[in-house]
């Protein structure tokens, strides 16, 4: 992959490429498919339910028939919505999140772009699908919605700063943004050689950040379903709405990614002699630790006030992960020099 | 540049709103999320129960007492038989008191199972809600072996019960009990410490004694606050000056005080049951000697019993005829909900569903 992306453009190679990208997206909506029927499983045995299992073999369709009635459903505009907005914040939420995408590198060999500034693009990028929130809930025109926007609004702000800085340790100790030196930077042949144990704090942050960041239990408060309805999507049906379902799991694939990027050793063997265990089935496992954990979280946690998670972005997070820099800088002064 | 001019919000919660628990509505005027007035409208369950009690005799109007507070149905049931049985002075068999009170105490449980799996659900968290749910389906399942329903179960009345104790019954309930303290201790092990739970109820929707005097509060609403009433050992009714209970009271009078005692009051019930099967008689009558046609004296009566909600009461003016001349239900929901529009004062939209939940309302007995 990588001769391919430093070859010189011919027609070839950027067809190449082109096919390359379309085998991604494949399966990044085939990961959505599954992880929705993976989530409504992992849930329902936690809950005592034995979740889908009508629509082909073991409810394995199930996602697949949701997704296809969503498709066939009545496309409502609200009379009194900002048309041309409201149609545009589907598509500016779901645009960046297969654009993060790009950076995330898989093994050593399989990575799909080589930025020097991976993480900075991935930081930049998820910002914009906030944008597209705030939108979709201006633009419906509906009191709901626009709790729910501005919720969002609230919260990306609050916990975007914390997540930046959280990984700013591991830049650090890493000396690179690019995502691929970051995961080299963590071989050592052992588990501990990994960033999560040196930047336990940053990692701890980064998670809780993270799970904010995806609008996901227990800080799912732009939806907040049992006081906003639905928030910023309530007036959204059919394909519009499925852009928006369809943008929060292609975050989780993202930060799962991510998380198994910066803390978790992407592609390496917890030990040594487990070396011969293709690195793509490491990578695999610690992310699909990952979305189960998240999908964990879903079923055990209630949901955190709007007021309760500002003061924990701005009064805990924040100056956790400062100290967290703070921290990381002093050791490398003493001890690396 | 002049100052932003920032303009109130009018929300309309409900009556379709996924934590109304039903067509409740409330009209809230909103500076941002802060609520600044709350005008609750209801009605929109309204069937007119105690207008259409006055053209039918006793025995019919018991299916509509279960339509009432639709959670709790048993406790209704007994109210309306109680009081006609008191106004005639009918004795009720040994038998069938015991089965009343036995239907009753897992009503009892059932109910504040429903509570707390919905109010954990408004609050966000999922999972207890189908953890509760299965467990009230065994309950409901024992009153379908009882009386052929699982919701509203016409199972009482006036002078007993309709029908004695499947073969095997009383032994299922023998079971459930250990059964049902067992699960009811994992399940405050896993919720009650949960730090973002501790910190979305306490101190939300504090209120002190004499307010909730004032207001009328009663049941968990009320001991929240540290006062001793049920009317089980205040006024005892049925059988339950026999049994060692205790009434827990709180003392902050928040929502997280009236969480500990609902799920106090399961403990206490299911230590009631324990002893009212202990104590079950062999054998008897189900049904007492009530005449056919059910004429109470001419006259007017009260009686209040303890319902899961708070003091559920039934005034009966007779005329000496078949029908009711007048029929009141004092129903603990709709006197609870009169405290909503205070407490919401000052409140965000987030507590408006923690408080709402609090409190424990359930529509079909709020608007009757």
């Amino acid at each position: 992959m990588g001769s391919l992306l430093s070859s010189p453009m011919t027609w070839e190679h950027a067809l190449a490429v082109f096919l390359w990208g379309v085998v991604l997206m494949l399966i990044v909506l085939g990961f959505v498919t599954y992880a929705i029927y993976f989530e409504r499983k992992v849930i329902g045995w936690m809950q005592f339910r034995i979740g889908p299992n009508r629509v082909g073999p073991l409810g394995l369709l199930q996602s697949v028939a949701d997704i296809l009635k969503l498709l066939l459903k009545e496309d409502t505009i609200p009379r009194k919505a900002d048309r041309m907005l409201f149609v545009l914040a589907p598509v500016l939420a779901f645009v960046p999140s297969f654009t993060v995408l790009a950076v995330i590198p898989y093994t050593q060999k399989l990575y799909f772009a080589d930025l020097n500034v991976g993480l900075l693009y991935y930081v930049a990028l998820s910002g914009i699908s906030t944008l597209a929130i705030v939108l979709g809930g201006w633009a419906s025109n509906n009191k709901y919605a626009l709790l729910g926007g501005m919720r969002s609004a609230a919260q990306m702000i609050s916990y975007e700063v914390p997540l930046v800085i959280s990984v700013t340790g591991v830049v650090m100790l890493s000396g690179t943004l690019n995502l691929r030196g970051i995961v080299d930077s963590q071989s050592g042949g052992w588990f501990w050689d990994w960033n999560f144990i040196p930047q336990i704090v940053g990692f701890a942050v980064f998670v809780v950040a993270a799970v904010s960041e995806l609008n996901r239990t227990p800080f799912d408060l732009p939806e907040a379903e049992s006081e906003l309805v639905a928030g910023y999507h309530v007036e959204y049906s059919g394909f519009r709405f499925a852009f928006f379902m369809l943008t929060e799991y292609v975050y989780v694939y993202a930060i799962a990614g991510l998380t198994t990027t910066l803390f978790l050793g992407g592609w390496h063997a917890p030990a040594p002699f487990l070396d011969f265990v293709p690195g793509i089935v490491w990578f695999a496992l610690k992310f699909t630790f990952i979305v189960f954990f998240l999908f964990w979280l879903r079923a055990t946690m209630p949901r955190i006030r709007v007021d309760q998670l500002m003061g924990l972005g701005w009064k805990v997070l924040l100056p956790l992960s400062l100290a967290n820099v703070f921290i990381t800088a002093a050791c490398i002064e003493l001890f690396q020099r | 540049m002049g100052v932003i001019r920032t303009e109130e919000l009018l929300l309309n919660v409900g009556p379709q709103h996924p934590s109304t628990h039903g067509v409740f509505r409330i009209i809230v005027k909103l500076d941002g999320e802060v609520i600044t007035e709350a005008i609750p409208v209801m009605g929109y369950l309204h069937r007119g129960t105690e207008k259409l009690a006055e053209s039918l005799n006793f025995t019919q109007i018991i299916p509509y007492t279960d339509r009432m507070d639709y959670v709790s149905a048993m406790t209704n049931n007994y109210v309306l038989c109680h009081a006609v049985e008191k106004m005639m002075g009918l004795e009720v068999p040994k038998r069938a008191e015991f089965l009343r009170l036995i239907v009753m105490e897992l009503q009892r449980v059932a109910s504040h199972l429903v509570w707390w799996g919905t109010y954990l659900l408004d609050i966000g968290a999922m999972s207890p809600f189908l953890y509760a749910f299965k467990e009230r389906e065994t309950i409901v399942q024992l009153f379908n072996e009882l009386c052929g329903a699982r919701l509203t179960y016409n199972y009482m009345r006036v002078g007993g019960v309709k029908w004695d104790a499947p073969p095997g019954w009383l032994d299922k309930v023998r079971e459930f009990v250990p059964y049902m303290e067992k699960k009811l201790a994992e399940y405050d092990k896993l919720v009650s410490g949960n730090e973002i739970f501790l910190a979305r109820i306490r101190g939300v929707g504090r209120y002190d004694a004499q307010t909730a005097i004032d207001y009328g509060l009663s049941g968990a609403n009320l001991r929240c606050t540290g006062v001793k009433r049920d009317l089980r050992r205040c006024e005892p009714y049925s059988l339950y000056d026999r049994f060692e209970f205790d009434i827990p009271v709180g003392t902050n009078g928040d929502c997280y005080d009236r969480y500990l005692l609902r799920l106090e009051e399961i403990k206490q019930s299911l230590g009631i049951l324990r002893q009212a099967l202990e104590q079950f008689p062999e054998g008897g009558e189900t049904m007492g000697k009530a005449p056919r046609v059910i004429r109470p004296p001419a006259g007017e009566i009260y009686v209040g019993i303890e319902s899961p909600r708070g003091e559920i009461g039934c005034h009966i003016v007779s005329k000496g005829k078949a029908e009711p001349y007048r029929l009141k239900f004092r129903r603990p929901s709709f006197v609870n909900l009169q405290i909503l529009p205070k407490l919401l004062v000052g409140e965000t939209m987030t507590n408006l569903i923690t408080i709402l939940g609090g409190i424990d309302i359930v529509v079909g007995e709020v608007d009757c």
